[in-house]
Formats: structure tokens, sequence, C-alpha cells
């Protein structure tokens, strides 16, 4: 069995609200909060970069779990917005961490990236022992390039968010987890070197919302539990509205649904983390009772994973 | 779908005439599947197919 132990996030100070954005790309604070539910999101200032969000969210993840990084096996970094094509940051995280023993592995993946990284530490926990999973973004030096596009400059902040996935103990038992990858829509959002992010807008929420309830509702099959009994759903914190077709889509009010993207706005691979760490802060785990997780990003990649306290 | 007084002629794209946006679009293929008995594969979620009256048609026509 394998387990989650506990979870950790960094959030920079800096408060960008739907006015200040607003003015650089053309577009209102009610635009903004219609489109998406977004009503301020964080920017990291310039001497920080995704290295240094993903330490301290993971020195955040670490001390809550009680564990020291020369326990880490593994640590695993999922970013699409770090500075560099290659090293990527985890080598680095690692080794600033002070996880001298662990070995380091890159999730260029964005949005769908920590569930990946999840998905994954569960099946090499046995092999690895304690694996450190982070999502870190600093989108704020992507989203200003020119030609810029309200629809998506509007959406995105910074941030990082942790997990410690263990073969030892933890708060909750991961019980399932699902993840997939379809090439086909590889075009639909993606960032190439030096220039905006693209997206089809239409098609990331056509897809999304169909894909992210098909793979919440496999776990739970596979698991032997039912929607109705699941306490919390910790979905990466794409859009409000994607979050809310979601739950209509499994039969769920939305207040299961946590939701931090009022206040972040979209942090790509990081949001789920930051969601699960605040969510876990706020009352978190209660034993017995399962909790969801489900992403869905560029590539199309996308998955969902249930865990039990 | 956006409430608008005037219908759409059959070739008119309903995302530029503001009927339909992003999030609407999967109520409507929702509503297609429920209204024909007919389950529209992933694979067909284009929304190119779904951009007019027409368009909406012929994938109708296409799935029999």
């Amino acid at each position: 069995m394998v387990y989650i132990r506990d979870f950790g996030s960094w959030i920079p100070p800096r408060i960008v609200t739907n006015s200040e954005i607003g003015e650089q790309i053309g577009a209102s604070h009610e635009w903004i909060v219609n489109v998406s539910g977004i009503e301020e999101r964080r920017f990291a200032s310039d001497h920080e970069t995704v290295e240094s969000m993903a330490v301290r969210a993971s020195k955040d993840c670490l001390y809550r779990s009680g564990i020291g990084p020369e326990a880490v096996g593994m640590v695993m970094v999922a970013s699409g917005s770090s500075g560099r094509a290659f090293p990527g940051p985890a080598a680095i995280v690692a080794k600033r961490l002070g996880c001298e023993s662990a070995v380091a592995l890159d999730l260029p993946m964005a949005s769908a990236g920590s569930l990946f990284g999840i998905s994954l530490a569960s099946r090499l926990a046995d092999r690895f022992g304690e694996i450190l999973v982070v999502g870190a973004e600093k989108m704020s030096s992507i989203i200003l390039r020119e030609p810029m596009e309200r629809g998506v400059a509007a959406l995105f902040g910074d941030g990082a968010g942790a997990c410690l996935v263990s073969s030892k103990a933890g708060k909750a038992k991961i019980l399932e987890s699902v993840i997939a990858s379809d090439g086909s829509y590889a075009d639909d959002l993606k960032l190439e070197f030096e220039k905006p992010i693209t997206m089809n807008g239409r098609s990331v929420i056509l897809q999304a919302s169909r894909k992210i309830p098909a793979a919440i509702q496999t776990v739970l099959e596979r698991s032997g539990i039912s929607v109705e009994s699941v306490g919390a759903f910790l979905l990466h914190q794409a859009n409000q509205n994607l979050i809310d077709k979601v739950a209509q889509a499994i039969g769920v009010t939305s207040n299961k649904f946590y939701s931090n993207i009022r206040k972040y706005g979209n942090t790509s691979s990081a949001s789920m983390l930051i969601a699960a760490a605040e969510w876990s802060r706020e009352g978190g785990f209660q034993k017995g009772v399962p909790v969801v997780f489900a992403a869905f990003g560029a590539g199309f990649h996308w998955g969902a994973a249930v865990v039990k306290p | 779908m956006s409430k608008k007084s005037t219908s759409p002629s059959p070739e008119e794209s309903l995302f530029d005439s503001g009927l339909l946006d992003s999030f609407a679009l999967t109520d409507l293929v929702a509503e297609l599947e429920k209204q024909f008995g007919i389950r529209i594969p992933d694979a067909d979620l284009n929304p190119r197919k779904f951009d007019s009256v027409e368009r909406i048609e012929e994938y109708l026509t296409s799935r029999g």
C-alpha cells in the first residue's frame, strides 16, 4: 500500500488584481470573473524561479510530513514554465533541499503534471520509498509575451505545491489512479520557445469536460467507491466554470469541489497541490472518507486518483 | 446557449454570432446526445463540427 503523507505550498506575496492585469490585456474585472471565476492571482518577483518556489513548497511539505530531506528517495518536479529546456528543475530542487540520495525526475507537462506525478509515485514508492512530488510554475514570465491573447493572459498565476508519497505511512492510502494522453490535441494548447501560449479554448473545455468526469468515474468504479461517499474533489484549478461543469457531469454539488482559483488563478501544474495543501490546513482528511484528485492539461494529458484516510 | 431573439441562418457560425461559447458547447453536445439517443465519441468532439446548424445537421446525418 502507498500513502500520501502530507502536502505543502508556497504562493508569492504580490497580488495582481483583475484591474491591474486587465489594463495590460484589455479586459475588465467583470469579464475575467465571468469567463473564469478568477478575481486575482499572484506574480513572483524577478528573483524567484520555478526552482526557488519548488524548494519553498517542498520544505513546507517535508516539515508537515515530519520527514527530513535525507529520507527522500525520489524528487519529481512538474513544470511547464521552467526557464530552460534542460536540465529541468528537478535535480536542482533535490540538491537545494538536501535530498542527497534522491533520484530526480522532471515532468515537463504543465497542468496534469502533478496528477501524473502522484500516479507514478504510487507505482514507484515500493522501490524509492519517500517520493516528493512537486508542481511549480512561474507563468507570469510567459503570459505577457506578445501577441497577448486576453483569454489566456488573464488566467494564469505563479506558485508551487508539493505532496509526499510514501510506501511506509501517511494520512491517506492511494487506492487507485488512472492517467491518459492523446497527442491528437497537442496543438490545441501549447507553449513554444520564446512564444506566447496558444490555446484552442473550445477544444480544451469540450475535451476536459468529458475526460475529467470519465477519469473520476473510472477510479471510483475500480475502487468500489460511490461518488456520493466522496468527501472532497481536489481538481486542477483551471477555470471555475469547468470545475462546475465537472461537478454537474458526475452529479455532485459544486461545494464538494475545493476551489481557490478566485485568489490564485490557474497555476498550471502547481494548482492541484496548492489546493490540496490549503484544503488540508482547513480540515483536510476525515477518517474513512474518500478524496478524489483530477487534472487535465496540455498534451492532452489527464487523469484522476482516489485516496482514503 | 445564450439568449438571442433572432434565429441563426443554417450556415452562420454559432460562436461568431455569440449564440454559443465554450461552456454552452458542452451543454449543446449533451443535449444532442439526449435528443438523438446517440453517444458522441470524444474523437468527434471537434468544435468545428458544431459551429453552425448546417454542420450539426451534417454530423448528425453522418451518424445515421
